[in-house]
């Protein structure tokens, strides 16, 4: 059978740059996958949450008698019961680098989410009590007999009335119910205005929508009797922060606490924070001695588990005649739901992605998050890139309309150049330095989209009218996203004495293959074959120091701490290759597991041979040098800057003017990230992002009541798209080898998820022309979609 | 088809509800005889995970959208999620363990996912598998309107669906003939 | 997501299944595939003492066309399996075409026809089915057997003629008009979702004449039950269904169809949208006359 994954990409000849079937597959496919809830845990107790019928209401009591006395409880525990743990706070993600505090001065206020809520509730599915009982069956029976009196109090959803001066406190130890604020300048925006040829003035809003992997999340802990450890199981996709949160939480030693996690249904961000229910259920291990496991549901998955994506753009773009973009004015108004989470990481990026590949000479971007009685929002796969590019993208079109310039051309005129790389925007980036962008061709990635999309004939059908009420259009949109976000990754390799390759990584999978491309970096590195390597990754007693898997940084981060562990290895295999053969090392090379001399007809030692000599740990070496020695390196890359991965997308799409249905005829997607390891998972990786920004920009949305009540908690209402709702895309690539790290890659978990929305409104509004009407916010679904036609013919 | 389910296990857990509530069962699971003790109101996907410790079946929603619990009943597709388990007394299950038990090679249509990269965290994959195998036994090939209708009963969040159509696609094939 | 306890039993008789739901002492429930009443156990929004399991009981497994020529499908007949049947597919092709619309297979191979008529979604394909094809509905329960027609059958979203101490034992489809016409459309976001809004057109056609003799124009996910639109339908009788008749019809769904808004879509999204099915199922159903 043949692949297109296999067509011609730039390598080295080794493993890198191949499309190797994933080693993963296998036990997945057979049925073994160890997700959190298949961990079988003897005697394991089930915990099941009471959760806030209300917005926003004061607790005025909570009796847990007749629950405790149901069948199977084994205990109930209040906000009282839990009040000595400390509240929780996802520190690393509200940290402000300090070249930001120092440069920009944000404001970043902490509220801290109490574990089970006790005065007050602020969102509806906050947790206000925990059962634990013999299993879910039993322990939902008695979550009915909790009795709760709430006295409500005034909801505010809208993040805007949240603002204003006579708006509730949500939080009454704060002065009003700003979470952050930030605000960044270049230039002379206000001059720039004043003297621009054409300015276009809009508001576009991102919606609601949820990452919803089919995996809800899990988490089970069990102290063992034996070490008096505690051992973690959780879906997260950054287990050392939750190790370190759980320690923290529950006053251990971090390394008494293993957190592993295993199998991972899909995260996309959702398992990237740290939650109540995380720290709760070690809590309920160690204080009933026996293990205990959650298991969320999907109503509370969709409507307590993070939510993401709502933005407010207050959006201006001014041009001078021939549509060079002069300046860039955007307040943006992040809706935070509840408690602020993450701080600056989804209002910042929105921010430092504004202007995307465009170049702006002054800029002026204002970012308030705000908080409502609305389920918290933290970073979702593009993690304030999607809303800021629907913006910026929005207006893009806009203004070519307003010009009276073909959108792609508009675009073609204010690319940053390759020549202009390394490129500073005159932004601060998310980590506090000047803001580069270190790589890319924009120019080449807009070309290929609009050739593929083939411009002319969506033009010359467009001409022909409308076809049985069907009109197409098409759209465009492009994005950068700076990848590979620090602080650190870690790798271990070790050479078990058979002469197998152990590589540890800080960073779990929930989807990405990293087993197989993790060991083809591996495999190049050290010169083995990839079936000697075994890869762990996520559990925290492989590698006590790592992040994670987020942010687009897998790759980059655990990727090259991978080359540059597996480099070291290396020299150390021939060292010890040397001694052995009694030969100098640099006389020697290492591939496919053998220690061979470069000169034809050397000596060669095959590193089975050669590790299973080796002494035991701690043994002095032989001073005849006859025995290996053991192997092992362990190296905490941390990244220079920002690897800015980029894309073109252009849609063309069919609307039925009649029903308001979409159908996307053509997607085209051009995208650069730098170097690919395995291109197979690679466009598995852009095609699953598209996906669910197609699923954004048509079927999905949470929506919320003006009472706070969220009305999308179930799949019956939360439209995730199915195989008919997604078509077949048409991908392209370019490679512009990232400068920041020795593979040259970049991230591409988010990049796919960025543009969808921002390129399918472009293709819907170019549809409906005629009409003259503009997309300001989605999802598109038909109903919208008619009421925009609708409202255009009415004026 | 080789059995490979084991006997049986006690409970997980205690009983979810009193004894007048509890039905003895019979039925056909991979292959093998089961007899069990059922709570009525245990779900069938439950029953499979939890009392057979057959964790290959993956339970996404527990409202019959996502897919992901789909195993076989008497040869069909079926959401274990939205069947009791007592409802089954009878029947004949199939789970993705039953396909390539231990050492067996995969199934054209677990190896089709495989080699087109149709999965990505694998969650969903094993109700996928379960309704593509069942595309496959028919006596003849289902049309593309008939395997579009039926991957649309499947979520999955990860891979965009193009590599899973694939993989459909190339088992049919290989069953059928191109 | 777990259902409260219940008791469960299958009886082998409509007598025993009966007697179990007339019994004051439980709240019972009948089940047959489950597929809507499962989840709503799970969500807990249903919470019998007791369920009555039905397909156990031989006569309701039974589809047949009896001598008057009546499509006459059980409580225990499963979709999947109806709309396979070449006796529903050649005689009731509208009934095989509403199944087909029913979320997945995956969701036909266990639920019922009875089962998804007497949960009554309004927004449902198979009570619209029904009453465009003026099924009748035997139902048995402790004071016997009667039978009610398919525009008295449905009273209210999840709420149906169907007492709660009875049981629907069979829904019955009288032959179809010799000179008809069939089409069944709707809208929906996603594939196999429930309508956001659906048609069912049954038209008869006056060979002679080349006129619509009799029109049957009934509406899902158009308020809390199917809708019978019979200014839809005068608009249609009469006519050669041409262009005019079908623009006066449409201009009628405008005027006398009255749904809701709720997540998916405005009232009135579904209004111009039942009007647009309309226009397009008579052509359709016209040309299958």
């Amino acid at each position: 059978m043949s692949h297109d994954f296999d067509r011609a990409r730039p390598g080295n000849g080794g493993w890198i740059g191949r499309s190797v079937p994933r080693v993963e597959d296998d036990r997945l496919l057979r049925g073994n996958g160890r997700y959190v809830d298949d961990i079988a845990l003897p005697g394991a107790v089930e915990a099941a949450f009471l959760r806030s019928p209300h917005a926003h209401a004061r607790i005025e009591s909570v009796d847990v008698t007749a629950a405790l006395a149901a069948p199977g409880v084994v205990a109930v525990w209040t906000g009282d019961d839990v009040a000595d743990l400390p509240a929780m706070l996802n520190k690393e993600e509200l940290r402000t680098p300090p070249g930001l505090a120092e440069l920009l001065d944000p404001v970043v206020r902490m509220t801290p989410m109490p574990l089970l809520a006790r005065e007050k509730v602020l969102y509806v599915g906050q947790p206000v009590a925990v059962v634990l009982a013999e299993n879910r069956y039993l322990a939902e029976d008695a979550l009915e007999l909790v009795e709760v009196r709430y006295a409500p109090l005034p909801v505010l959803v809208d993040p805007e009335h949240a603002l204003t001066p006579d708006a509730p406190l949500l939080h009454e130890d704060l002065a009003d119910n700003t979470a952050v604020a930030v605000a960044t300048r270049v230039g002379d925006p206000e001059a720039a205005f004043a003297g621009a040829h054409a300015v276009v003035s809009e508001q576009f809003d991102a919606h609601r929508y949820v990452a919803s992997p089919i995996e809800t999340r899990a988490i089970s802990a069990q102290v063992d009797p034996y070490s008096g450890r505690l051992t973690v199981w959780s879906g997260t996709q950054t287990p050392h922060r939750l190790r370190d949160a759980i320690a923290h939480t529950l006053g251990l030693e971090s390394a008494t606490v293993h957190v592993i996690a295993a199998d991972v249904g899909g995260g996309f961000g959702q398992k990237g924070i740290l939650y109540v229910e995380e720290l709760l259920v070690p809590h309920a291990a160690r204080r009933l001695g026996r293990p205990v496991l959650w298991r969320e549901d999907r109503n509370e998955n969709l409507t307590a588990s993070s939510h993401a994506r709502e933005q407010i753009h207050r959006i201006e773009l001014a041009a001078d005649a021939e549509g060079r973009l002069i300046a860039v004015r955007d307040r943006i108004t992040v809706n935070f739901g509840a408690y602020n989470m993450t701080g600056l990481v989804v209002p910042y990026n929105s921010l430092c992605h504004l202007l995307g590949p465009y170049r702006v000479p002054n800029v002026h971007i204002d970012v308030v998050g705000v908080l409502t009685n609305t389920t918290f929002a933290t970073p979702y796969r593009g993690a304030g890139r999607p809303e800021t590019v629907f913006a910026m993208e929005r207006a893009m079109d806009r203004l070519a309309a307003e010009l009276g310039i073909e959108p792609e051309e508009l675009r073609a005129r204010n690319l940053v150049r390759p020549d202009e790389m390394p490129y500073a925007t005159g932004l601060v980036d998310r980590s506090g330095r000047p803001q580069s962008y270190d790589s890319g061709d924009f120019p080449e990635l807009l070309r290929r989209a609009v050739a593929k999309a083939d411009v002319e004939r969506v033009r010359a059908q467009q001409r022909e009218g409308a076809r049985d009420g069907k009109r197409v259009g098409i759209g465009f949109a492009m994005y950068i996203e700076a990848t590979g976000l620090g602080p650190f990754e870690t790798a271990r390799i070790d050479i078990a004495p058979s002469g197998r390759v152990r590589l540890a990584i800080g960073a779990p999978s929930q989807g990405q293959g990293h087993r197989t491309s993790m060991a083809q970096i591996a495999a190049d590195a050290i010169g083995v074959p990839l079936d000697a390597i075994d890869v762990v990754g996520g559990d925290t007693e492989a590698t006590p120091f790592g992040v994670g898997t987020i942010a687009s940084r897998a790759l980059v981060n655990a990727g090259n701490a991978t080359h540059r562990a597996g480099r070291l290895v290396r020299e150390k295999i021939v060292e010890a290759a040397a001694r052995r053969l009694g030969v100098a090392a640099d006389g020697l090379d290492l591939s496919d597991g053998v220690v061979h001399a470069k000169e034809p007809g050397g000596p060669s030692i095959s590193l089975t041979e050669l590790a299973g000599k080796a002494p035991l740990p701690g043994t002095p070496e032989p001073t005849d040098g006859r025995h290996g020695t053991e192997i092992s390196e362990t190296v905490h890359f941390r990244p220079p800057g920002f690897a800015v991965a980029s894309g073109a997308h252009a849609a063309v799409v069919e609307v039925d003017e009649n029903t308001g249905e979409i159908e996307i005829l053509h997607y085209v997607v051009v995208h650069d990230a730098g170097n690919i390891v395995n291109p197979m998972i690679a466009e598995g990786q852009v095609t699953g992002g598209i996906a669910q920004g197609i699923g954004g920009a048509l079927y999905e949305e949470m929506v919320y009541g003006p009472d706070g009540q969220p009305r999308t908690g179930t799949y019956m209402d939360y439209l995730v798209p199915t195989s008919s709702e997604i078509p077949d895309l048409d991908m392209d690539e370019i490679f512009t080898p990232s400068p920041m790290n020795d593979l040259g890659v970049k991230g591409l978990g988010e990049g796919g998820a960025i543009a969808p929305q921002a390129v399918l409104a472009g293709a819907v509004e170019d549809a409906l022309r005629p009409f003259d009407v503009v997309v300001r916010r989605g999802p598109l679904s038909p109903s919208r979609v008619r009421a925009l036609i609708r409202t255009a013919a009415r004026t | 088809m080789t059995p490979s389910v084991p006997t049986p296990l006690a409970a997980r857990t205690p009983p979810l509800a009193e004894p007048s509530a509890w039905h003895e069962i019979g039925l056909t699971v991979n292959g093998r005889p089961v007899t069990a003790q059922v709570e009525s109101r245990l779900l069938l996907s439950d029953f499979l995970r939890d009392r057979l410790g057959l964790t290959g079946t993956h339970v996404g929603c527990e409202h019959g959208v996502c897919g992901a619990c789909t195993v076989l009943v008497d040869d069909e597709p079926v959401r274990t999620c939205l069947t009791l388990a007592v409802q089954c007394a009878g029947a004949e299950i199939r789970t993705v363990e039953s396909l390539a038990p231990a050492d067996a090679p995969l199934t054209p249509v677990q190896r089709a996912f495989h080699e087109c990269h149709g999965m990505q965290c694998g969650f969903c994959t094993p109700g996928f598998v379960m309704t593509a195998t069942a595309l496959t036994e028919q006596s003849e090939r289902p049309d593309e309107e008939q395997v579009a209708d039926a991957l649309s009963g499947h979520l999955c969040r990860c891979t965009g669906y193009r590599n899973i159509r694939r993989a459909v696609c190339q088992a049919l094939d290989e069953r059928f003939g191109e | 997501m777990k259902p409260t306890s219940f008791d469960y039993t299958a009886p082998n008789t409509v007598g025993e299944a009966v007697s179990l739901l007339a019994d004051e002492e439980r709240e019972a429930k009948v089940v047959a595939g489950g597929q809507s009443l499962i989840p709503m156990l799970s969500m807990r929004l249903a919470r019998p003492e007791l369920l009555v399991d039905i397909t156990r009981i031989p006569e309701l497994g039974r589809l047949h066309v009896d001598e008057s020529g009546n499509l006459r499908i059980g409580a225990a007949v499963r979709q999947a399996h109806a709309a396979a049947d070449n006796a529903v597919r050649d005689g009731w092709p509208l009934l095989a075409a509403a199944i087909g619309h029913i979320g997945h297979p995956q969701i036909r191979n266990r639920g019922t026809v009875c089962g998804s008529l007497a949960h009554h979604d309004p927004a449902a394909e198979l009570p619209t089915a029904a009453l465009a094809l003026d099924a009748r509905f035997v139902i048995t329960g402790p004071r016997g057997t009667r039978t009610v027609l398919a525009e008295d059958f449905f009273v209210a979203t999840f709420s149906t003629a169907v007492d709660a101490d009875e049981l629907l034992t069979e829904v019955v489809f009288p032959p179809p008009p010799a000179h008809h016409g069939w089409a069944f459309e709707e809208l929906t976001r996603r594939h196999g979702d429930f309508a956001t809004v659906g048609v069912a057109v049954v038209l008869e056609r006056d060979t002679a004449a080349g006129t619509v003799r009799t029109a049957r124009v009934v509406f899902c996910g158009a308020g809390p039950v199917p809708v019978r639109l019979p200014a839809a339908e005068d608009a249609l009788v009469g006519s050669d269904a041409g262009e005019q008749a079908r623009a006066a019809a449409a201009r009628a769904v405008l005027a006398g169809l009255t749904p809701s808004d709720d997540v998916h879509a405005t009232a009135e999204y579904r209004r111009e949208g039942a009007a647009h099915l309309l226009v397009h199922a008579c052509t359709t159903a016209w040309e299958r006359c």
